[in-house]
């Protein structure tokens, strides 16, 4: 095992041994990533980082609700009871990989597709559900799309749409802690599509030039909606932007959860000794949709998929714990079953919440109403009064 | 008391504020070692030290974003934008991040701060260091706007701004940076946010403006004396939240308004203020309201003095409708 910071230094070698040939060498995974798993889950005793058994078990079962999150809120939108939904299968071992790494006072800007980064750090699911209805239960109050979710309480903040402005905001976060002198770190999350953006470039110059105690994961899923990353970038590893803002940058199989962990073990620890930012890569696919709206087999390469579908990260964590011996298809069943009763329950209740008050569209604006808004309340609440009820005649969310 | 330029003004309120709260940092494109190009924040980075005044990359929406960050994570970032038209690179952050957090977030997360430019012609700027593009920032719910005129209520108003629990737009009219001086009180002290003033008492026309353009509306009103028209000059100093009582008092009295502003007239400010008006106060008037703005071209660099209104053009529009 590779210790401290040198896996940022070093030169990364696959520590699997039974790497099998990959049929599109570029696209499926590269030889440049770090990982310590090999394809089938097995890890070679050497490459074995011998994690705490109950952080592996908690780490499984974190994957696992998260899989069954992204099934059941696909299920709702397709049975019309939400509006919109963001998947994230195939990629739960980027979310809970790196979410394991952090410590409570750590700060998580996430993208939409991280609802596995939610849920380890203990958001309620009863609460992320009211968040697809956009009910009262919601802790945005309605007022985003579903999957936008918001927990300060855990440090997760407000999801954005536009891509990659939260990275700026995390070195802000970063740096604040560096002058409070609180030994926060805050990780920042974006697609490969993201890296394409300014505000990439922004966040990442601006946490080299500080030394900002900040880490950028980017989970490439290899398609940003239909645009595949050939058409992204010339760069060849987007690891590689990393050396431009004077940072170290590796590439992580993103399907092997133990390599995740400890490449982001290893920058956040960095982080916070005050050695400064790192970019992780953590190559991985985009199994499902980019949402409930779009039809991937538009533009998805067939082969592709059904390699990477070979290289599921929740089976082969589920190998490696079998092998270890604290894992079998009894504790799966149990776990499923769980799981199934848990979403289940959250649904009915979470289902069941009332859409926010009409009046409650003005709060939040501002501290206190201003006086303008303060007339406009009055004016809708007249409307309300003499109308009773509104239409609503909003089409499909096309995206 | 002392006796200070606005830009002298604009600083001391950042000292006051800095000594009296260590959560107030300050960050922008020369603002430290420089004390900013226009001297903004000169000496500050001496008396705070690098991490609460720092010099930042040349990168507008990392500015903001970083600031808005530090906020979100219990800090009171003022951030300087070097000149309002450089502040589109951060029109994102600001409109899409800052002005929205509290909103988005159901008010779990806010970030008060304040994002201090200099905005407005004069100065033989050109395109690129004239113009005033507040109406972009005052369309845009969740943000604060406030524009000074004077050293006093530049100081007053730049405290309460930093202090408010809300993103604050303030716009510095550099034309007057130093062109006009004012008794500052040493300690530190408030203007209310909210709260226009009534520079000048009148029962003919109300003049309605702010910022750089306040001095000019005072010139023409002293034109519009001997003329026969006795104007009443409001100065706004806070466009979001808007005082309508003492515009619409004001409008009640006079009858007659004239709105003057650099920024290009069609969906200017002027627009907004006009409407108000006849929304709440058609009946009280006694001629059409007359815009006196920028015209809707790009700010020029030779002809700047033709473009922007002066005290002459207000006078001429103020005889316009006090002759209706």
């Amino acid at each position: 095992m590779q210790s401290g910071t040198d896996l940022m230094k070093k030169k990364i070698k696959n520590q699997a041994t039974k790497s099998e040939k990959a049929p599109m060498s570029c696209s499926v995974l590269r030889e440049d990533c770090f990982r310590l798993m090999n394809e089938d889950g097995t890890v070679d005793p050497k490459a074995d980082p011998k994690l705490d058994k109950e952080l592996l078990l908690k780490m499984y079962r974190n994957m696992a609700l998260t899989r069954a999150f992204d099934e059941r809120g696909m299920m709702l939108q397709r049975q019309g009871r939400i509006g919109f939904y963001v998947p994230s299968f195939g990629q739960e071992a980027i979310q809970t990989g790196t979410a394991a790494a952090l410590v409570e006072k750590d700060w998580v800007f996430p993208s939409y597709r991280e609802p596995g980064i939610f849920l380890y750090r203990g958001a309620g699911i009863y609460e992320m559900l009211c968040n697809l209805w956009g009910n009262q239960g919601d802790l945005s109050k309605g007022r985003q799309m579903p999957v936008h979710y918001s927990f300060p309480k855990i440090k997760m903040f407000s999801v954005s749409s536009p891509i990659a402005t939260q990275l700026i905001q995390a070195v802000g976060a970063a740096m604040a802690s560096k002058i409070s002198k609180t030994k926060e770190v805050a990780i920042s999350y974006c697609g490969d599509g993201g890296t394409s953006e300014s505000d990439f470039h922004t966040g990442l110059t601006f946490a080299g030039a500080y030394k900002a105690p900040s880490v950028f994961i980017v989970t490439n899923n290899q398609y940003a909606i239909s645009v595949p990353l050939s058409k992204q970038t010339g760069a060849k590893k987007l690891a590689d932007k990393a050396i431009g803002y004077g940072m170290p940058g590796i590439a992580v199989d993103g399907n092997d959860i133990l390599a995740v962990y400890q490449a982001t073990k290893e920058a956040v620890d960095r982080a916070r000794r005050g050695e400064g930012p790192s970019l992780i890569e953590c190559v991985t696919f985009r199994m499902g949709p980019h949402s409930s709206s779009d039809d991937p087999t538009r533009y998805r390469d067939e082969k592709l998929y059904q390699a990477w579908a070979k290289r599921d990260p929740i089976k082969r964590l589920r190998t490696y714990l079998e092998s270890k011996k604290i894992w079998d298809e009894k504790k799966e069943k149990a776990l499923q079953e769980e799981l199934k009763k848990k979403l289940a329950e959250a649904v009915e209740r979470a289902e069941a919440e009332p859409p926010p008050d009409p009046m409650d569209l003005f709060e939040d604006v501002y501290a206190e109403l201003t006086p303008q808004l303060k007339k406009q309340k009055e004016e809708l609440l007249q409307e309300v009064q003499l109308r009773g009820q509104f239409e609503n005649t909003s089409e499909a969310f096309p995206l | 008391m002392a006796n200070l330029t606005l830009v002298q003004a604009v600083r001391d309120a950042l000292m006051c504020e800095m000594t009296h709260d260590s959560r107030v940092v300050l960050m922008g494109e020369d603002v430290g070692v420089n004390g900013g190009v226009f001297r903004a924040t000169e000496g500050l980075q001496k008396e705070f030290g690098e991490e609460r005044v720092m010099d930042t990359p040349l990168n507008e929406s990392g500015i903001i974003g970083m600031a808005m960050g530090m906020a979100v994570n219990g800090l009171r970032p003022v951030p300087e934008i070097q000149f309002m038209d450089f502040i589109y690179p951060a029109f994102d952050e600001i409109v899409s991040e800052v002005a929205k957090i509290r909103y988005r977030s159901g008010g779990g997360f806010t970030c008060p701060m304040v994002i201090r430019t200099p905005y407005g012609g004069g100065i033989r700027g050109g395109h690129y260091h004239s113009q005033s593009s507040e109406a972009y920032f005052i369309h845009t719910p969740g943000l604060k706007v406030v524009v000074p005129s004077n050293p006093y209520d530049t100081k007053g108003l730049l405290i309460s701004s930093i202090r408010d629990e809300d993103p604050v737009m303030f716009l510095e009219p550099k034309r007057i940076y130093r062109s006009i001086k004012g008794e500052v009180p040493e300690e530190s002290y408030t203007v209310e946010l909210g709260k226009a003033s009534v520079v000048r008492p009148g029962k003919d026309i109300t003049i309605l403006c702010w910022g750089a353009m306040v001095p000019v509306c005072m010139k023409a009103a002293e034109l519009c004396e001997p003329r026969g028209a006795d104007c009443e000059v409001i100065d706004l100093r806070t466009l979001v939240p808007l005082d309508e009582e003492t515009i619409l008092e004001s409008v009640k009295k006079t009858g007659r308004v004239v709105i003057v502003h650099e920024a290009p007239k069609t969906c200017g400010f002027g627009a907004e203020l006009s409407a108000l008006i006849n929304e709440e106060a058609i009946l009280y008037l006694e001629a059409p309201i007359v815009r006196v703005t920028g015209l809707d071209t790009p700010f020029p660099y030779t002809l700047e003095h033709i473009y922007m209104p002066d005290p002459e053009r207000v006078a001429l529009a103020v005889g316009k409708v006090k002759n209706f």
